[in-house]
């Protein structure tokens, strides 16, 4: 792994596909100021909204029809059965002067927004770990029910385990 | 028939392929029984099949005494054709089912936990208690059963590998050792930071197996 200076990851909050918080968690001290929890709420609540109407916004790429058609009309539809055109994203990145917050959004809808120092490079790659690890520890859980607050202690052991060793690298 | 009335096509054979029927014509049962090297299945789809085990042993269940029993009755017929699979798979020589609860204890932390788990289970223990000569104990770290599943603090009493010591359970039922298998969990305990998943079976044997054990040891 390359080194990078301060890397730090200070939030992680899970939204799911109706706006709800169901997942909410700091890792550093001192990295972000304290808010209440209905603080969180409304900015998963808001966040949800606005995410919305930014996917929205965004055009649906012809692009992407008129590659389809043509790798298939050279290949003869090389890229296999995939015709589900590629879903509008919304917004992906905030970024403050201090912190940076990158958003992914699950196929189904979950949405995971990432609070992170604005140097942390690698977001994506973190980001697939938390998601493999809520698929595994949570999705997997005969306890869990789908789209309420997550708590699974494993899932908690797991994800604190892994952004402490990202923190303290 | 029905493969016969779409045989116009010369694919249509391969059309019915599928779980009944595979394209190479082979079904289950054409399989040798010995193959055991390389048949490995996939944790997630079985972490999928044993989530939905619990969901479905957890409905119109009154308490978790009776959760852990529905999930130890999954296991126990399981256990029961295992036994007679792992003996079949053993050297001729020695495919002869235990006859001392010590061979049979091993048997079970060798054959069938490298049967269902790929490893050994890690300890095997006696209990140290005087008055019950009659518990064994089986224990693994981190049960693979377990893998994925965080038990709500409002039910910390359960946990789920009592499907194992249902299957436990079932080899000792069916090898003629009869003997009640309950999982208890004891991370969290002394040196449970190590390993919060780690797991108990205890093995209680009934009277009547010591009985015909103390008559062996002095024949």
């Amino acid at each position: 792994m390359f080194v990078f200076p301060h890397v730090t990851v200070f939030a992680l909050i899970i939204i799911n596909k109706a706006g709800g918080l169901i997942y909410n968690r700091t890792f550093h001290e001192g990295g972000l100021n304290k808010i209440s929890t209905n603080d969180y709420l409304v900015l998963a609540g808001t966040f949800h909204g606005v995410h919305a109407i930014t996917a929205r916004l965004n055009p649906l790429r012809p692009a992407s029809t008129a590659k389809r058609s043509s790798t298939s009309s050279v290949t003869g539809g090389g890229s296999g059965p995939l015709t589900r055109p590629e879903l509008p994203s919304g917004l992906e990145v905030l970024e403050t002067e201090n912190f940076r917050m990158q958003c992914f959004a699950t196929l189904t809808g979950t949405k995971f927004l990432l609070f992170t120092d604005t140097t942390q490079a690698n977001v994506d790659l973190t980001m697939r770990r938390v998601y493999e690890m809520y698929t595994d520890y949570v999705m997997k859980n005969p306890f869990y029910q789908l789209e309420m607050p997550v708590r699974c202690d494993m899932f908690d052991r797991k994800l604190g385990s892994y952004i402490r060793e990202i923190n303290n690298r | 028939m029905a493969h016969i009335v779409g045989s116009g096509k010369a694919a249509s054979s391969k059309e019915q392929a599928g779980l009944r029927y595979p394209s190479n014509g082979k079904t289950i049962y054409h399989r040798p029984l010995n193959r055991t090297k390389t048949a490995e299945l996939s944790q997630a789809s079985f972490a999928y099949l044993f989530s939905e085990m619990v969901s479905y042993a957890q409905r119109r269940v009154t308490g978790i005494q009776e959760l852990e029993k529905r999930l130890n009755l999954q296991g126990h017929p399981i256990g029961l054709k295992l036994l007679d699979l792992l003996l079949m798979r053993e050297p001729p020589r020695s495919q002869t089912r235990p006859l001392t609860i010590i061979a049979l204890l091993h048997f079970i932390k060798i054959n069938l936990w490298t049967h269902l788990f790929g490893r050994q289970a890690d300890r095997l223990e006696k209990s140290s208690d005087p008055a019950a000569p009659d518990e064994y104990m089986i224990i693994d770290n981190e049960p693979l059963v377990n893998a994925y599943i965080s038990v709500p603090r409002e039910m910390s009493q359960l946990n789920c590998a009592a499907f194992v010591a249902g299957i436990v359970e079932g080899v000792c039922d069916g090898a003629m050792f009869p003997a009640r298998v309950t999982a208890h969990s004891v991370g969290g305990k002394e040196e449970g930071e190590m390993w919060p998943g780690k797991t108990v079976f205890l093995v209680k044997f009934q009277p009547e197996v010591l009985e015909r054990e103390a008559l062996i040891g002095k024949g």
